[in-house]
């Protein structure tokens, strides 16, 4: 088994990695928002489902959620197995639609109550002040709570292989089972590389939301922001070079060998 | 009758009364303010007026329009309270500039929106009239109405430019709030509530989020637009200021309107012991 047949079938697993994260993401970002209006809902009843639901979901494992979405509707109601990859995906995304949610409220309670206030003496409806007014804003505040979240989901995604979802990880387990170790740490550099890429995109957004709110004093916080900001692209330039100085010093290991 | 006549306002949070019927009247043109120590109900009447709360009872008129009665307990639906509200202008004490927004466009955004409404209310006209004569084809419709949309808009972009102008703003137009100091936030504040054309502009202590020397440029607006005969209504601790601009002062203690008159009157002869002792706490606290 050479280096690069090994790279390529690590490659073949990555890509159903991205694929559960980036569908994950593009679905649990919305049904998080509508859950967090659910939770902050006037009418009780609706408020107490939803914190419910959250509070099951954020109680219990993910790997248990994937396996009851995957055999429950089958042992149960006999109607059949889902397809392994919409399983996994919609046990992601409900569970981090749970966890953007609780962002999303702290985000949204966090505005302060003159910005609605300014909205509604200058005319606008409920949902204009939400949209042009206080979501950006609470975008703004839980960028970093929400790049955390985001890459945990990252890895979270090697979950998928209890109900055996040919993942990055589940591939290189393969290997192991040949007798071959080295594939499983070499999935590390993919994980690596592509959190480094994220840690950059969070850092530009940051700087594109770089605008202060209300009450926070002015330009000093700017400064600190971009600063911030360059940190982050600063280290996330660094994780990228060594991840792919890790890359050529194993490929080097796997030629010697 | 008076052009805003505010009857018998009662507000309650609960067990506390804060408004225990208050009366109000306001010529067109007139300039009132309202002082009195914190605590009197000055900005509950004031949150009242601008619909931000709903009083237990009493009643109001604008220019012989009922616009709120208190007798009546069902809750006003939402889109009549929003064209309600738009017959008043409010600047806040703390300014609440939307803060994503450069100057220029926290004046024209609410115009903007409304302008969508405009829009849609033309195009439906322009339909039925096409569907009673057919004069008019679906293109020639939308010809007029992106005709109709540009210029409202150019409208709104020229006027909220001659606003910045007046509140002597031009080179920070592409800055964001936080870039302001807090004289010039409450100034584009100001720009912002007149962008809508109110009937009545409230003030809620304008000048007192401020630093002592950035009040000066806030209140010249203000009385610049006091010399534009606009109808005002300013909640206010600045006791000179008010006996220069106003028309009338009301002062008000323990939610009622204690005094009320021309402001030589009510500031250099007081009656009620209540406006004895704070007009002498106040010019105290000068003193020192």
């Amino acid at each position: 088994m050479d280096f690069t047949t090994i790279t390529l079938k690590l490659l073949e697993g990555f890509l159903t990695t991205c694929e559960i994260f980036a569908l994950t993401l593009v679905s649990a970002l919305p049904l998080g928002l509508l859950i967090a209006f659910g939770s902050m809902s006037k009418f009780k009843p609706l408020k107490i489902l939803v914190r419910g639901i959250v509070w099951i979901i954020r109680g219990t494992p993910l790997m248990l959620q994937i396996i009851v979405i995957y055999y429950v509707p089958g042992l149960v109601f006999h109607i059949g197995l889902l397809p392994r990859l919409i399983a996994v995906l919609v046990a992601f995304t409900i569970n981090y639609a749970c966890y953007f949610s609780e962002i999303y409220r702290a985000g949204i309670e966090s505005i302060s109550s003159g910005q609605y206030e300014a909205g509604k003496v200058l005319g606008m409806t409920k949902s204009q002040v939400f949209f042009k007014v206080v979501f950006v804003q609470v975008i703004k505040r839980i960028i970093p709570p929400m790049s955390n979240e985001i890459i945990t989901l990252v890895k979270d995604t090697s979950l998928a292989r209890v109900i055996l979802v040919a993942e990055i990880l589940k591939n290189a387990e393969d290997f192991v089972a040949w007798g071959l170790v080295y594939p499983l740490f070499y999935t590390g550099v993919f994980y690596l590389l592509f959190v480094g890429l994220l840690t950059i995109i969070f850092g530009k957004l940051e700087k594109r939301f770089a605008f202060v709110t209300e009450g926070s004093s002015a330009i000093k916080v700017r400064r600190k922001l971009s600063l911030k900001t360059k940190i982050s692209t600063f280290i996330g330039s660094i994780m990228i070079v060594s991840a792919v100085a890790i890359a050529v010093i194993i490929g080097l290991i796997c030629i010697c060998l | 009758m008076a052009y805003l006549e505010i009857k018998n306002f009662y507000k309650s949070f609960g067990q506390t009364k804060v408004l225990k019927g208050i009366d109000l009247s306001l010529e067109k043109g007139e300039v009132v303010s309202i002082i009195g120590s914190s605590g009197s109900g000055k900005t509950t009447l004031l949150r009242c007026i601008n619909f931000l709360e709903t009083p237990n009872e009493g009643t109001m008129t604008l220019d012989g329009e009922l616009l709120f009665d208190g007798s009546v307990k069902k809750a006003e639906k939402e889109k009549f309270l929003r064209e309600k509200r738009l017959n008043f202008g409010l600047v806040f004490q703390s300014f609440h500039l939307f803060p994503q927004y450069t100057v220029l466009k926290n004046i024209t955004l609410a115009p903007t929106l409304l302008l969508k409404k405009k829009v849609k209310d033309y195009k439906k006209q322009l339909k039925n009239k096409a569907k009673l004569d057919n004069s008019l084809t679906k293109k020639q419709i939308a010809e007029m109405v992106s005709i109709f949309k540009k210029e409202n808009l150019e409208e709104i972009k020229s006027d909220s430019l001659a606003l910045i102008k007046k509140i002597g703003l031009e080179e920070k137009i592409n800055s964001f709030p936080c870039e302001l100091s807090g004289g010039q936030c409450q100034r584009v504040a100001i720009a912002r509530a007149l962008a809508l054309k109110p009937k009545i502009l409230c003030f809620d202590e304008p000048t007192s989020a401020l630093d002592p020397e950035l009040t000066g440029e806030v209140l010249k607006v203000i009385r610049s637009l006091k010399d534009e005969d606009r109808t005002m209504i300013i909640v206010t601790h600045e006791m000179g200021f008010a006996k220069n601009v106003s028309d009338k002062i009301v002062f008000m203690a323990d939610g009622v309107v204690e005094e009320c008159g021309d402001p030589q009157t009510v500031l250099t002869n007081p009656k009620s012991k209540k406006l004895i002792h704070f007009l002498s706490s106040v010019t105290n606290k000068d003193g020192e």
